[in-house]
């Protein structure tokens, strides 16, 4: 599918540049070229085409959905839910009193939680870019899957208590009738969307591809294979350490561990590794601190982590 | 009018406060614009996204920022 882009990177490389073929360096700026075009190109058709299914989907809508359903089939549309919605940490404390106030269950407001960041269109074309179907199916899989779980254990744990108590005494306004878009406007957002976050993740993108094109070419792969490859047991919690601080810039994360993982890297560490870095995020635990006691931020946290760790182990047993 | 924008203190919500009142100077209006970041207004109007644009308590930009001209293009609109 992406073959004339690969005769394109052939041609600037070889062609215009003039590097002489077969070297470190052809290898290096070929893969940058290849690569950097397909995402630019996956990226733009793929955050369209969400846009456009979001905006039919506004957080408001998804809230009355998700009030009226019992706590299972509220766990599982949650964490679907959570895909298409994007998710920036300016809304995290929003949509959690807006879900609560409504009378959501806090078990399917977890759910949400979780999966609105991990499962995000960034990540997912930078899995698909990268990885193949593949990965990227097994990572969205495991990320409901863990979103799901995470939201259904905090449920039944009955820990309302551990929500600041102001949340629970206020109800939210009745939601306004957001004036529905017409066909054109829905193509206009989805557009400003695109231009949106291409302009955010654009410069990450370029310098995680570079730095990956770089290893690429000149890391030899038996040196990270040895500290990072199935066998060490150790490689899992530690990506999973690595990947919290590491919030929000997928963009330029996963292009340097698919690198990586071309270099030895298991790719269940691999996959725990990228789950850290967009789902357990510290700027977003410290938000939550208005509006729930740490104790309920620490639950979360760990139940996800401990979530990510068994898909790290499990994926590097079968893969 | 009374122009206000609502966030949760984040950046993103103050870069909107910003563009905010440079397009209302822009714009000539003379109105100041209010920031609060009390985020429970936000549910009392309905809404879940972070930052809004209110007009005289109407809500008419949720949860983005768009360029200066645009938001100078949503308050003309909404200031007939």
């Amino acid at each position: 599918m992406f073959y004339p882009l690969q005769l394109l990177a052939d041609w600037l490389t070889y062609g215009i540049f003039r590097i002489a073929p077969n070297t470190l360096l052809a290898s290096a700026v070929d893969f940058f070229i290849f690569d950097t075009t397909k995402i630019f190109i996956l990226l733009a058709v793929i955050i369209f085409c969400v846009s456009i299914i979001r905006s039919y989907l506004p957080p408001e809508k998804i809230r009355a959905v998700l009030a009226h359903k019992n706590q299972y089939v509220g766990n599982a549309l949650a964490s679907l839910l959570g895909i298409v919605t994007p998710f920036c940490s300016c809304s995290a404390i929003p949509l959690f009193l807006g879900f609560i106030q409504a009378g959501v269950p806090l078990g399917t407001t977890f759910s949400f939680l979780v999966a609105s960041p991990m499962i995000n269109e960034v990540a997912l074309v930078m899995l698909l870019g990268l990885f193949g179907w593949k990965i990227a199916a097994i990572y969205v899989t495991s990320g409901l899957v863990i979103a799901m779980f995470s939201g259904a254990i905090i449920g039944k744990l009955k820990v309302e208590n551990l929500v600041e108590p102001f949340v629970y005494q206020n109800t939210a306004g009745a939601a306004v009738d957001l004036a529905r878009m017409t066909r054109k406007e829905r193509v206009i957002y989805a557009k400003d969307y695109v231009l949106d976050i291409l302009k955010k993740v654009w410069l990450y993108v370029v310098i995680g591809i570079g730095v990956g094109a770089w290893i690429h070419g000149y890391v030899p792969a038996d040196l990270i294979a040895r500290y990072a490859g199935g066998g060490t047991w150790y490689a899992v919690p530690l990506a999973v350490l690595i990947g919290i601080p590491l919030y929000s810039n997928a963009a330029g994360i996963i292009p340097l561990v698919s690198v990586l993982t071309e270099k030895g890297v298991s790719m269940g560490t691999t996959l725990a590794f990228m789950m850290s870095v967009t789902a357990l995020s510290l700027p977003e635990f410290m938000i939550l601190k208005k509006v729930m006691k740490p104790k309920l931020i620490g639950l979360f946290a760990g139940i996800v982590a401990i979530g990510i760790l068994l898909t790290g182990f499990l994926f590097n047993a079968i893969i | 009018m009374k122009i206000q924008v609502f966030g949760s203190g984040c950046a993103t919500c103050k870069k909107l406060f910003e563009l905010t009142k440079k397009a209302t100077d822009e714009l000539g209006l003379g109105v100041e614009v209010e920031y609060s970041t009390d985020v429970q207004k936000i549910i009392d109007m309905g809404l879940m996204s972070s930052p809004v644009l209110a007009i005289d308590g109407k809500p008419v930009l949720v949860g983005r920022v768009p360029e200066v001209e645009k938001i100078k293009e949503i308050i003309a609109q909404n200031t007939k």
